[in-house]
């Protein structure tokens, strides 16, 4: 039965041809080609071969994907539709934050339906637990950031001398970088399959000939340069620069002189150093006069540079754009962990429909209430057996938005094969994500709001197969109730008639019991106040009992609360 | 060098910002009244009187008494003690900004300011030396004494003279000598400033450098930016020496500073006596308590009323030793609120180190003083207005540690009775578990009755006496079922009419 189904869906899709029009492009009504507004995701799994398990000794290629999947590398730079519903699109703003985000944002934009890659990921996710391991490498990708700025800052540089002298750096950190981490990965124990072939090929490359030559030859020219010391004199309108001739410190005298003033609160004046990495002409100038007191050693590096011009390996440069996808995303959610919220790497499945999610939460929301330092409610949810529609209502500003959007980050984040927020998870991984979110009216939109609806709503039952995700939230508000129940009753039996996942928030309660695949959650308040919500969204209906207590317990100020929140 | 006039063992650092923004106690118990007599118009003076009374709660009864001693010397020397004052703010008055040490400024002005602070600020602390030394017999405080031992230990003559000599060589006539490594980018790295060079004294050392190459870049008179980067060369050299001349002149000048906070805070107390003496409120030192449950004051007065009033107020006897609730019952405008504030005014100031109004006071150490008063006078019954008493007692909860001292006024009335009573009956009895100490005034019979039968609860009782008008004195009484507004309303009103507030009141 569930076979066919697939089977049929993915006919459907196939004979669609035309691809749906998104809501948005709806509105302007341009028509003609408008992409899916899904979560763009490799439908991938039919084409290819079935995956050859990697052998040990397989050449490393990507921290992305594993060895002989990666051909089934399908990146696209375009924002997928759901994210500004789902704020999916704050989300990664924030994760790539400063990073390129013409290199990290197809690798956040792009989702699998193929386990081996996903899993590839996971593993790679949870190695990445190990602070050790997580901390050499930022330091590692930290390093070789500092090598790319070096050298485009050198190709700006006219003076001969200085522009050696910051190559020269680059490269010397360049080698420090490799070294570290080699020295470093020899003492992890690794499991995954993506940093054991990463370590494989790291260790091959450093043991190499080509590098120790670098290595070394860095070392001998570096000793020779830090023997260089100079002094100026400066007087009026003239420096004189020339070597350094034992004078005393000066600094110490006057210091030594005024000790027994010190006290400990002003002994720590910070001297801060106004350092910036370009040189004035000045000071260039200097540079070349120190050249001409050390004339050996400066030939030695000129000499060197021209023999080492392309110094960087092209593998270690993928793994150092590739793992900013683990290390920002990593980044990123830890503050929100700090903050005593869960995060798992989800069980994942492309057939299994039941799933769940235990304290899970909105990450968009989490990250701007931790910025604000506010607490954050966590919510769950499970389809067992034959559910596969959760319908939300209750109260406005109860959260059913936030549960709603949470439902969708969960399962694109599966997709990317990331964590999730959550205690624990169980997620299905959906071939796309369509979304509808009630939307403020469109003045330039020629079709009523109602129509319009309607159409898009028509776009997505079209274009969604048994295996996609729908969230519905608020749908139908623009129109009278009687409307809202038919329409609305329509849509969800449309949905029900596929095996999609759905949520759909409403506030209808005759939704909520369409038949046995939908689940009633209900957003709650407290009873004594119903102003106040609890953002707590659960599977029974409130009840209306109101006590002060009720109300003390939520200020945490029972006798109970208090013995626990006040120190002896 | 080290003042020791607040602390037996470390600096006074009052804060930045002004304190009690975030305690409802300043507001309950009227302290800007107090402030205002501590301060007397001068903003320096309340600042460190907030940051005083602000850091009462940690001090041990060791730093206390400590205070007490400086406090009785600054009390029988009034006008030195103001003296002493008047010489450590010299640096900070108006027309001596040049002893105020800017920040940002370019490394050459840096150095010469500082050559002038150091200059200026130990010829006040020579003088202020001088006077100590003139007085130092009538003055008997441990604090006192170390701090004049302090002045004459550092400050001899000889030594001032060898740094007045120090302070003229720092004006680099030769030139600025920096001495530089490579650094990794190419830019000098490890700059240190070298000692000037003085032609008549280093004529042999020079000749053995100039023997070797030596190359110079001489800037062309237009060249701007060239003649910057060399002030910048010049300013990397001085800026080593211009901090630790900082270093320096803010260790001398910082000393002056704390000197001036420290006796700052007695300069308070004495203003706050002066204000009091014109209005023939006695004073008395209080006695602290190491160990918990002690509270017993005879004749505490409010110290705030009184500064309201301008004139002698009633005050109470009360002896609680061995209790830690304190539940004050009884009528209207009975001197309830008053005796409030004057137990949180009298801990406040005596774990300030200060005096209190009151014929005796003795009371354990707090670890903070709360306060949790009814808000205003309606009693609209809406779960809005009780929420926010909760919201505040939620506030209180999250700041408050074993050993505080709470006040409640009239609490948790804003709903039912019943519901009332439950809640602040539930929040005592928590915070009595915690070795909290607490006074609570309050209407509700219920609440009271709940507490009858533990010993180590107090009950006082406002009371009329025969005559019908209130003494404003409390006395030791059980809670009545009742209350006397309706006394109020015949004593405003006259006739006597009917009064629905007694039916509020009884609900």
């Amino acid at each position: 039965m569930l076979i066919e189904n697939t089977a049929l869906a993915h006919d459907r899709k196939a004979n669609s041809g035309k691809r749906p029009r998104s809501k948005r492009t709806g509105k302007s009504d341009s028509g003609g080609n408008a992409a899916p507004k899904a979560a763009r995701s490799a439908s991938s799994e039919k084409k290819r071969e079935p995956p050859q398990r990697a052998q040990s000794d397989a050449p490393f290629g990507s921290i992305l994907f594993p060895a002989g999947c990666e051909q089934l590398r399908n990146e696209t730079g375009e924002m997928p539709e759901c994210f500004t519903d789902l704020n999916l699109d704050q989300v990664i703003a924030a994760v790539i934050a400063k990073q390129d985000a013409t290199v990290l944002q197809p690798f956040f934009y792009s989702t699998y339906r193929d386990a081996e890659i996903l899993r590839y990921r996971q593993d790679v996710f949870r190695e990445l637990a190990n602070d050790d391991l997580r901390s050499s490498v930022t330091s590692f990708c930290e390093r070789m950031n500092r090598v790319r700025l070096e050298l485009g800052y050198a190709k700006k540089i006219q003076y001969k001398c200085h522009r050696q002298v910051v190559i020269f750096r680059a490269i010397r950190i360049y080698c420090q970088s490799i070294e570290t981490l080699a020295s470093e990965f020899r003492n992890f124990d690794l499991i995954s399959e993506g940093f054991l072939g990463f370590r494989r090929h790291l260790e091959k490359y450093r043991s190499s000939e080509e590098f120790a030559e670098l290595v070394e030859e860095a070392r001998d020219l570096q000793e020779r340069l830090s023997t260089v010391q100079y002094s100026m004199l400066v007087h009026g309108g003239k420096v004189t620069v020339r070597k350094y001739a034992s004078e005393r410190d000066y600094s110490a005298i006057v210091l030594d002189q005024f000790k027994r003033f010190r006290t400990e609160t002003n002994q720590e004046t910070e001297r801060k150093p106004r350092d910036t990495e370009s040189m004035n002409h000045i000071e260039e100038g200097i540079l070349d006069l120190v050249g001409k007191l050390y004339p050996e050693i400066f030939s030695a590096l000129q000499d060197y540079l021209r023999r080492h011009d392309r110094f960087i390996d092209e593998t270690m440069a993928l793994f150092d754009r590739e793992i900013q996808f683990y290390l920002t995303l990593l980044a990123y959610i830890a503050p929100i962990k700090q903050k005593g919220l869960a995060f798992c790497i989800p069980e994942i499945s492309a057939s299994d429909r039941a799933g769940f999610a235990c304290e899970s939460f909105d990450l968009a929301l989490a990250a701007k209430l931790v910025g604000e330092k506010q607490g954050v409610i966590c919510n769950d949810f499970h389809l067992d057996g034959p559910e596969r529609m959760i319908v939300v209502s209750g109260p406005n500003q109860g959260g059913k938005t936030t549960f709603a959007r949470m439902f969708g980050q969960l399962h694109f984040l599966a997709g990317l094969g990331c964590p999730v927020p959550g205690r624990k998870a169980k997620l299905f991984l959906a071939d796309q994500i369509f979304t509808h979110f009630e939307r403020e009216e469109d003045i330039s939109n020629l079709r009523g709001k109602l129509e319009d609806e309607l159409v898009r709503l028509h776009e997505t039952i079209e274009a969604m197969t048994d295996d996609s995700v729908v969230i519905l939230n608020e749908i139908f508000n623009s129109t009278s109730l009687q409307d809202q129940i038919f329409l609305s009753r329509r849509i969800l039996e449309a949905i029900l008639a596929t095996d999609a996942l759905c949520v759909c928030v409403t506030f209808i309660d005759e939704l909520s019991s369409l038949n046995e695949k939908t689940v009633s959650m209900v957003s709650t308040v407290v009873p004594e106040d119903p102003a106040t919500r609890t953002f707590r969204i659960v599977r029974k209906p409130a009840d209306g009992l109101a006590y002060a207590l009720s109300l003390a317990e939520r200020r945490k100020v029972t006798h109970e609360q208090l013995l626990k929140r006040i120190p002896r | 060098m080290k003042v020791f006039l607040m602390h037996p063992d470390r600096d006074f650092v009052p804060a930045k910002e002004a304190a009690f923004d975030d305690d409802d106690f300043a507001q309950d118990l009227e302290l800007g009244v107090l402030l205002d007599a501590m301060a007397g118009n001068d903003g320096y003076l309340d600042d460190i009187a907030r940051a005083a009374l602000a850091g009462a709660w940690s001090n041990d009864a060791g730093t206390i008494l400590y205070r007490q001693e400086i406090l009785k010397d600054c009390l029988a020397n009034d006008g030195i003690v103001r003296e002493l004052y008047a010489l450590a703010l010299e640096p900070f008055s108006e027309d001596k900004r040049r002893f105020y040490i800017p920040f940002g400024m370019d490394p050459a002005s840096k150095v010469s300011s500082s050559v002038s602070t150091l200059q200026m600020s130990l010829d006040v602390l020579r003088r202020i030396r001088n006077t100590c030394n003139a007085f130092y017999k009538t003055f008997h405080s441990r604090g006192f004494n170390r701090l004049f031992e302090t002045l004459n230990d550092n400050l001899d003559d000889d030594y001032l003279a060898s740094v007045k000599a120090d302070l003229e060589r720092l004006k680099f006539n030769e030139g600025v000598l920096v001495s530089a490594d490579l650094g990794e980018s190419g830019k000098g790295a490890n700059f240190m400033l070298r000692e000037p060079q003085e032609k008549d004294r280093h004529m042999i050392q020079r000749l053995l450098p100039s023997s070797q190459p030596s190359f110079t870049i001489q800037i062309h008179p237009r060249d701007e930016a060239g003649a910057h980067a060399l002030g910048e060369l010049q300013a990397r050299g001085l800026s080593l020496i211009s901090d630790a001349l900082m270093q320096s002149a803010e260790h001398v000048f910082g000393f002056l500073k704390l000197l001036r906070a420290e006796l700052g805070f007695y300069v308070t107390c004495l203003n706050l006596n002066d204000r009091l003496k014109g209005i023939r409120e006695g004073i008395c030192f209080p006695v602290p308590s190491e160990k918990q449950g002690s509270f017993s004051c005879l004749d505490l007065r409010d110290t705030c009323l009184a500064l309201t009033v301008n004139g002698k107020v009633v005050g109470n006897d009360v002896d609680a030793d061995g209790k830690s609730l304190i539940i004050v019952t009884g009528a209207n405008r009975g001197g309830k609120s008053t005796f409030l504030r004057s137990v949180g005014l009298a801990q406040l100031m005596m774990q300030a180190g200060m005096f209190v109004t009151a014929e005796a006071f003795s009371s354990s150490l707090h670890s903070g003083l709360f306060s949790h008063y009814k808000r205003e006078e309606d009693r609209s019954m809406t779960s809005g207005k009780f929420d926010e008493e909760l919201v505040r007692m939620d506030r209180i909860a999250a700041r408050i540690r074993g050993r505080a001292l709470v006040l409640f006024n009239e609490s948790f009335a804003a709903t039912n009775e019943r519901e009332g009573s439950e809640i602040a009956h539930q929040i005592v009895s928590a915070l009595l578990e915690r070795a909290v100490m607490v006074l609570f005034v309050s209407h509700m019979y219920e609440f009271a009755r709940s507490f009858l039968d533990r010993k180590d609860v107090l009950f006082l009782r406002a009371d009329r006496d025969d005559a019908g008008k209130r003494s404003f004195r409390l006395r030791p009484g059980k809670p009545r079922a009742t209350s006397f507004g309706p006394d109020l309303y015949k004593g405003i009103f006259g006739a006597p009419k009917v009064s629905s507030r007694s039916d509020l009141v009884k609900m």
